[in-house]
């Protein structure tokens, strides 16, 4: 690997939005666990659902604030990074980051009434009301900035002529086939694991033998949620792969170590690669598979990476990272249920093994959102844009970028330790059972 | 009117909006630390708080929004200025991270550690001074195409008296901007002992803003004649600025009409603001990139001021709102229970 400023480049960007992705799946996820929580809270007069609101609110600011900075830091990196790069975005897709930032605005100047109205109204729905769009800022912020990811993957909506971009089409570029089953999969993994998130905290307490009913409310609640929107994200991974096979074969024939096409084809999990022979060795079988996912039909047809010039393929390690990605997606789907089971059977008190499930779904899902965004953004390579722009021709050509390299990895080292010792220092003197007992909650 | 002059219009309101509202913000967290260094923090750090708290996020979005901006209606300017300011860009954004996510923490988290104020007031200088370079650069001198790089001639800027000048009125307005506000907030809370500190505050910095002005006239003078001569011509606004800043200071010191103050110094930047903007036409960056080769396409540029007019709609009510609750809403502003 030769560390040229394309490498660099590459390696400062993923490191930023590697970053940047785990703050802004909470920041798009946490509004709706909040949200429900406060309206159960006012439905049921129930103090408890009010302060889980509360204490989540807490945290939230701090996420945010840290999604924020790392949100502006991409916004100007990728200019400062990708100027060709952005160039052309900005002839051809400048409308979606446009409309990001009027959603940003929108998140932004409610977030700010909903933290500091708590007591303002006397109708307790008008402040939940200020919850919505705070919900619906963040959720379009991440649809608007998808469709612009989409675009690199299935650019459409402009025409090539002899190096000039003409005839451009914002809306056909914006709504391009990638569009929706990125969005929506990408939408729904930052809800389900922000669900985890907030459920391994309640789990944490169960499991150190608090009591309370407050935890097991809160418990119930994140699991309901993780369940249903860990589904929502496997349905939509379904999708995403539907898409893939039809307008990126090669990049699902890589996750797949697929290399002939064939009807019937079986999806192979895990195993060892004989780069010379194309063999897979002790991985896990699993006949037809493949063609469902790709197509939705047993006999469905697969296009094989013997279709594509050598170097036009991305690199074969990323069958690891989807792999990763859809055992953890398997895993999310399985605790809640085996959480509902328990409780139905048991009643109140699970086994500490599935406190400690839940608690381990919290890293896992978020790990589950680096692997996919590794394994979508790799698997586009060699391409920044599909068909039209190598990655090595977009890059900046200003010298420093390795410093500029160890100058924000010092930066987000600094982030992680001091926002986690914030957050762990605001809870740990005033546990929830001596806030709801102090009274001071009125519903 | 033109579709680029659309286009530099609309973001050069925004820059302005940005200006205001990010002035307001760094000047009172400058201030607060300040005051907290001078023990004299119980006497200010309620009003900066309760009106930081609630539009903080708001203010780093006009930020965003002037970039993105920029780059959809001006795609070559993120190329030129792309590349040349990769490292002084990055310092800036390391301070702005700094100091947003300090702003939470020390709010949120750790209340009275003295070395997260220290990092939240005086990045609150540096950011201001670095991205007013920003301006200075594409004044032109600065930057120099070979083949096809890039460069930003760094040595020549650190030596540019221009740069300097330039430096010194971001700093000197940032407090002055942010001091008449803060006084006009602390009044309406009837906060008399802070009003009363914010205005020696804002008095004091009143005197070296104008000053630091007219050395920014002077250099550009030397530095690019032409943008100077076109100024001249706009001199009329530049004049309107004077008086309205002499409106300001005199309010500020018959100490009445704080809101009046504030407004007039609003007025003070705006008129000197688009002054500069409108004499800074047609370049972008001096002299390589001007508003009408580097538009967008027209369907890009319909579709920008479309996707603009339809957010300013949902924008401007939640503005009014977030202002009624918090800016007019005397019972908050004094800190009172509101319910
Ligand atoms: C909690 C996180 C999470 C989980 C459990 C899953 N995914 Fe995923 N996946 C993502 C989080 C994610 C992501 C981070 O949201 C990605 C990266 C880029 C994108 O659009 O979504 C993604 C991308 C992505 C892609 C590539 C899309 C593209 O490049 O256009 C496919 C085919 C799948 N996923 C399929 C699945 C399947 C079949 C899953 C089975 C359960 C699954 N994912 C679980
Ligand atoms: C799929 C990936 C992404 C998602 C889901 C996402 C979502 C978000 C969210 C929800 C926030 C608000 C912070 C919070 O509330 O916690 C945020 C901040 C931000 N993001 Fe991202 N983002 C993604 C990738 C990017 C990229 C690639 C860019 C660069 C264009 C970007 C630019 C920004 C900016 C500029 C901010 C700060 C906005 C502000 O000042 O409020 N994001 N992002
Ligand atoms: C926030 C979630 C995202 C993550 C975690 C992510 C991750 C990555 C990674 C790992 C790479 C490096 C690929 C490689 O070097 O092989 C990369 C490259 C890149 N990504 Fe993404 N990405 C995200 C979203 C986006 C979005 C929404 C955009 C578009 C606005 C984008 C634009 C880019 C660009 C321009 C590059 C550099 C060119 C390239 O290597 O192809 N990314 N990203």
């Amino acid at each position: 690997m030769e560390l040229d400023n394309t490498m660099l480049a590459r390696i400062l960007t993923s490191l930023t939005l590697g970053f940047h992705i785990i703050f802004a799946a909470l920041g798009v996820g946490i509004p709706v666990l909040i949200s429900a929580a406060e309206w159960l809270g006012i439905r049921r007069k129930d103090p408890a659902y009010i302060l889980l609101a509360k204490r989540w609110v807490k945290g939230f600011t701090v996420t945010v604030a840290v999604g924020v900075v790392t949100g502006t830091c991409i916004g100007l990196q990728l200019s400062l990074l990708w100027p060709s790069f952005m160039k052309v975005a900005g002839e051809v897709i400048a409308l979606p980051l446009f409309l990001e930032t009027f959603a940003f605005f929108f998140e932004a100047i409610f977030l700010g009434i909903y933290l500091y109205t708590w007591d303002r109204f006397r109708n307790p729905y008008i402040h939940w009301i200020f919850s919505i769009p705070v919900i619906l800022g963040s959720t379009a912020s991440a649809f608007f900035i998808m469709t612009v990811n989409a675009f690199m993957n299935a650019p459409q909506g402009f025409t090539l002529d002899g190096g000039a971009i003409v005839d451009i089409q914002p809306l056909a570029a914006m709504f391009n086939p990638a569009t929706p089953s990125k969005a929506g999969h990408m939408i729904f993994s930052a809800y389900a694991a922000s669900a985890y998130v907030l459920a391994a905290l309640a789990a944490w307490q169960l499991l150190k033998g608090k009591r309370h009913e407050y935890y097991r409310k809160a418990l119930k609640l994140t699991m309901t949620m993780a369940l249903l929107f860990s589904f929502g994200t496997a349905v939509w991974g379904d999708l995403a792969g539907k898409y893939l096979a039809e307008y990126q074969p090669v990049k699902l024939a890589a996750a797949e170590w697929h290399f002939e096409t064939k009807p019937q084809a079986e999806l192979i999990f895990g195993g060892v690669l004989d780069e010379e022979t194309g063999e897979v060795k002790y991985g896990l079988k699993l006949p037809y598979a493949l063609s469902i996912l790709a197509t939705g039909l047993p006999d469905g047809e697969v296009k094989g990476l013997n279709e594509f010039p050598e170097e036009e393929r991305p690199p074969l390690f990323v069958h690891y990272l989807f792999d990763g990605m859809v055992t953890i997606g398997l895993y999310m789907l399985v605790v809640p249920l085996v959480y509902f089971y328990y409780r139905r059977k048991h009643s109140e008190q699970g086994p500490r093994l599935l406190y400690r499930a839940i608690i381990w779904g919290a890293p896992l899902s978020l790990l589950a959102i680096e692997l996919g965004w590794m394994f979508t953004e790799i698997g586009r390579q060699p391409w920044i844009l599909v068909g039209y722009m190598k990655t090595a021709h977009a890059a900046t050509t200003a010298d420093n970028v390795g410093e500029m390299l160890i100058l924000f990895s010092l930066l987000y080292i600094f982030l992680a330790v001091t926002s986690s010792l914030v957050l762990a220092r605001m809870f740990r003197n005033k546990p929830a059972e001596a806030e709801l007992s102090g009274g001071q909650l009125d519903v | 009117m033109s579709l680029e002059l659309a286009g530099i219009t609309v973001l050069w309101i925004f820059l302005y909006g940005y200006i205001i509202v990010a002035s307001i913000d760094f000047g009172a967290g400058f201030f607060s630390f300040y005051c907290k260094a001078r023990r004299q923090d119980h006497i200010v750090n309620g009003i900066i708080q309760r009106y930081l708290s609630p539009v903080w996020e708001v203010t780093n979005v006009f930020l965003i929004f002037f970039v993105v901006g920029l780059v959809g209606f001006f795609p070559d300017t993120a190329y030129y200025y792309g590349t040349a300011l990769l490292v002084p860009g990055s310092i800036a954004l390391v301070l702005l991270s700094l100091r947003g996510s300090f702003y939470a923490f020390a709010h949120y988290g750790a209340r009275e550690n003295m070395l997260f104020h220290f990092i939240y007031g005086v990045t609150g200088l540096f950011i201001p001074a670095s991205l007013a370079t920003i301006l200075t650069i594409s004044e032109g001198g600065f930057i120099e195409v070979r083949g096809d790089e890039v460069i930003l001639l760094m040595d020549r800027l650190l030596a540019s008296p221009y740069s300097w000048a330039v430096v010194l009125l971001a700093l000197a307005s940032v407090l002055f901007i942010s001091a008449s506000f803060l006084t006009y907030y602390a009044d309406k809370a009837k906060d008399v002992r802070a009003a009363k500190l914010l205005r020696s505050f804002a008095i004091g910095w009143s005197l070296p803003t104008i000053f630091a002005s007219f050395l920014v006239f002077l250099s550009i003078r030397n530095h690019n004649p032409q943008h100077f001569d076109k100024m001249l011509d706009a001199s009329w606004l530049f004049l309107l600025s004077l008086a309205s800043f002499l409106f300001a200071l005199a309010l500020l010191l018959k100490k009445r009409g704080y809101g009046w103050a504030f407004v007039f110094v609003m007025l003070q930047f705006a008129f000197a603001f688009f002054g500069y903007g409108v004499s800074h036409l047609p370049y972008l960056l001096y002299p390589y990139v001007t508003i009408t080769d580097s538009i967008t396409s027209p369907q890009m540029g319909a579709a920008l001021v479309i996707g603009f007019i339809a957010g300013l709609c949902l924008l401007v009510p939640s503005l009014i709102l977030l202002m009624r609750l918090f800016l007019f809403d005397a019972r908050y502003v004094q800190g009172k229970p509101t319910k």
